[in-house]
């Protein structure tokens, strides 16, 4: 019998990976080529009638002020949620790797809201904090402070963000803690030898070494608070009060659904696709640069 | 043997399948959640258990919008229901559709069903004919909204006559501040309430072009002086807690129903939701005049949905969709349902019926919203509304009204920004169906 070191042409490889090309191209090639068809057309509602409108609905989107200030609220709101989330959630991570005792149940209870569907989080968050019947409202009230997410936009920005952070942090959390217990144990243990403190611990060991999982993380949560959040939005304040928690995925359905205008919700999904392309885009090549492997 | 034995087996199941095309189904979509959704389904099974040709199943499809964005969708994938109900906001969009809408009239004519358009409420069926006097969609559920008043609150604080002007509103909610309440009162359905229905009821127009009726190239007027002073006075009258916003919709209900607020200005058809919440004594009374803009009222405009036929469906459909139609229009049914959920009687024959019943004697001010509706004949300022995009246009006004009550913006810069952004949508409404 001959060893042979590599591997002959067969059919078998592409027959195992054909399904998942199949849903690739059925789910998401195709309804991004169709918004890409789409943005360039002017069409009414029940698709009786289009126009072919070139770069219009490109251009009239840019002239919007509505629009622009979408994406400043945008990058506030996925900034908070990234940020946030993956902070708290590394702090937990790194308190837990000291527990002693009862680690499981610390962590089973972390990771609950992961399990927790974004309408279904959105709904919970909307209802502790409404302004006539919520607990926290009511907690607040006590306090002299009147809560009313229904009028005041920062107020609303900052419980979605609180919602979405919610959610997320327990995706990071199961991570963080996975990265941290992956360290060699004898590192931490020579650096607690020669006098280091935990902070220092941390910082000069721990962190530095988990970087992998933290610009996965990054990645993975800034594409979350781009398109995962309009569950969360669209239970608690639907875009409003005034358009202050109005973010860019919650526009393209709102002028698309809503207001029916398919031209120019395609317009604005093709350039949110463009922007998260850039951002992934610029995260690999200059931030990876940064990832010990 | 054994292949017979299949072969039997397949013959058998196919021929069950055979009997479940014996009616004809028709689907009817809604928007009607909650007890009034019972009653929807109640209508349908009685019309289902009238005859045995045609079975009408209802569904239940969210929210007005949502109901009307799932049939514009469907449409588009070839699997619309015969009949949708949308609201009155969506009447342009509809009307625009020319290929997808089969207009109430022309259905009675194809399918030679007697139809005589004349026993419908005037105020009620002007909002959807054509200029020539065709009927494009099915009047169901109409209403307009009124001012509900906590009858026990006004006796506690000595408020002797129920207000009829904005002047008596803000001396009664003070009465009531000086008795111990919290607030005077609130409102919702913001824009159709204090923009469209203000208009209408001090005749002045929303709009150009007779408020959309008479062409497509319309731009909006609601910005003017009487408009914007009224809602100033109201957004200053918060300070004192005469005036309480509590969201855009029927949100506010509950400040009413809970007895925080003492009067309440929203749709006649909250009257099933306000009798069971409610555990004070309540009446309806006509929406306020402002004597600084007008010496009458002129009348109010509707609100609500109409049924509308899709084209698209096998012809054999049509007639039982025609025939349930005239059932919806027949004075039992509609008097049940204007007494049970304070939509108006769409049929002269209904009111009439709903007063024999003596049910008007027994509920004083359940006729308001009739007496409203019909106080004038319409003129071209409140025949009603006919602006394409007008679900997102509402959206725009509600987030100007909004800044305002949150002390952003004065009410001239809300009601400028508010016309200069519904005009921008007005005219992507007129290229899009040109």
């Amino acid at each position: 019998m001959l060893k042979r070191v590599h591997f002959g042409p067969s059919l078998l490889p592409f027959l195992l990976v054909a399904p998942q090309i199949a849903v690739t191209l059925v789910f998401f090639m195709w309804p991004a080529g169709q918004a890409l068809y789409q943005s360039f057309l002017i069409e009414d509602a029940f698709g009786f009638s289009s126009e072919f409108v070139w770069f219009e609905n490109f251009a009239y989107l840019f002239n919007d002020k509505y629009y622009l200030a979408s994406f400043y609220r945008t990058a506030i709101f996925s900034l908070s949620v990234a940020g946030m989330a993956m902070g708290i959630a590394l702090v937990m991570a790194a308190m837990v790797d000291r527990i002693a005792k009862g680690v499981m149940a610390y962590q089973t209870l972390l990771i609950w809201p992961y399990a927790v569907a974004p309408v279904v989080a959105g709904a919970l968050w909307v209802f502790m904090f409404d302004p006539t019947l919520g607990i926290f409202a009511y907690a607040l009230n006590t306090v002299g402070y009147d809560w009313n997410h229904k009028l005041n936009g920062d107020e609303a920005m900052l419980l979605v963000v609180l919602a979405a952070t919610w959610k997320q942090i327990a995706y990071n959390f199961l991570f963080f803690v996975a990265a941290i217990q992956s360290i060699p144990k004898s590192l931490i243990e020579a650096a607690a030898i020669d006098g280091a403190g935990p902070m220092r611990r941390f910082w000069t060991i721990i962190f530095p070494l988990i970087t992998p999982t933290t610009f996965f993380l990054l990645v993975v949560n800034i594409v979350y608070a781009f398109f995962d959040t309009f569950g969360i939005i669209h239970a608690i304040t639907q875009g409003g009060p005034a358009k202050a928690t109005e973010i860019l995925v919650y526009k393209v359905y709102n002028d698309g659904f809503i207001g029916l205008d398919l031209g120019g919700s395609a317009a604005q999904s093709v350039i949110l696709m463009g922007i998260v392309i850039v951002i992934t885009v610029i995260q690999f090549r200059f931030i990876e640069r940064k990832v010990e492997y | 043997m054994r292949i017979s034995k299949y072969i039997l087996g397949a013959v058998t199941a196919a021929s069950f399948a055979g009997g479940a095309y014996a009616q004809t189904e028709i689907q009817w979509w809604h928007a009607m959640g909650g007890a009034n959704g019972e009653r929807v389904d109640r209508i349908a099974a009685d019309f289902n258990a009238s005859q045995s040709e045609y079975v009408v199943v209802p569904s239940y499809k969210g929210n007005y919008t949502e109901t009307m964005t799932a049939a514009v969708a469907a449409f588009r994938a070839g699997e619309q229901p015969d009949i949708v109900q949308v609201f009155e906001v969506g009447t342009a969009t509809m009307m625009a559709a020319e290929g997808a809408v089969y207009p109430v009239s022309d259905l009675m004519n194809d399918t030679n069903t007697a139809f005589d358009q004349s026993v419908y409420l005037p105020a009620v069926v002007s909002y959807y004919q054509t200029s020539e006097g065709e009927l494009l969609s099915m009047p169901f559920n109409s209403s307009t909204p009124v001012l509900w008043y906590n009858q026990d609150a006004f006796d506690a604080a000595g408020v002797e006559s129920v207000p009829s002007t904005w002047d008596e509103v803000n001396a009664a909610a003070q009465k009531l501040l000086d008795s111990g309440m919290t607030c005077g009162y609130s409102f919702g359905w913001q824009s159709w309430v204090m923009i469209e229905n203000y208009g209408a009821w001090h005749n002045l127009p929303m709009g150009t072009q007779e408020n959309g009726f008479a062409g497509i190239d319309t731009e909006f007027t609601f910005n003017n002086d009487a408009v914007v002073n009224r809602l100033q006075s109201i957004a200053d009258s918060q300070e004192s807690g005469i005036f309480k916003y509590g969201g855009r919709r029927g949100d506010s209900l509950s400040l009413f129903t809970s007895g925080e607020c003492g009067m309440w200005m929203n749709s006649s058809a909250y009257y099933g939701s306000v009798k069971s919440q409610s555990e004070f004594n309540f009446g309806q009374t006509m929406l306020p005049l402002d004597t600084d803009v007008a010496d009458a009222p002129q009348n109010s405009i509707i609100g609500g949905a109409t049924l509308w036929v899709l084209r698209g469906k096998p012809e054999a459909n049509y007639p039982g969709v025609a025939a349930f139609m005239n059932f919806l229009s027949t004075p039992e049914v509609q008097a049940w349902w204007h007494q049970e959920t304070g939509y108006v009687p769409i049929t002269t024959a209904a009111s009439d019926l709903s007063r024999e019943q003596g049910f008007y004697d027994e509920n004083p001010g359940t006729d308001t919203a009739i007496r409203e509706l019909s106080l004038n004949a319409p003129t071209p300022n409140s025949r009603g509304l006919r602006f394409g995009n007008f679900v997102q246009i509402r959206d725009v006004i509600n987030e100007e009204m909004e800044a305002l009550w949150a002390g952003d913006k004065t009410a001239r810069e809300a009601m400028d920004e508010a016309v200069a952004r519904g005009n921008a949508l007005l005219a992507k409404f007129a290229r899009a169906n040109r």
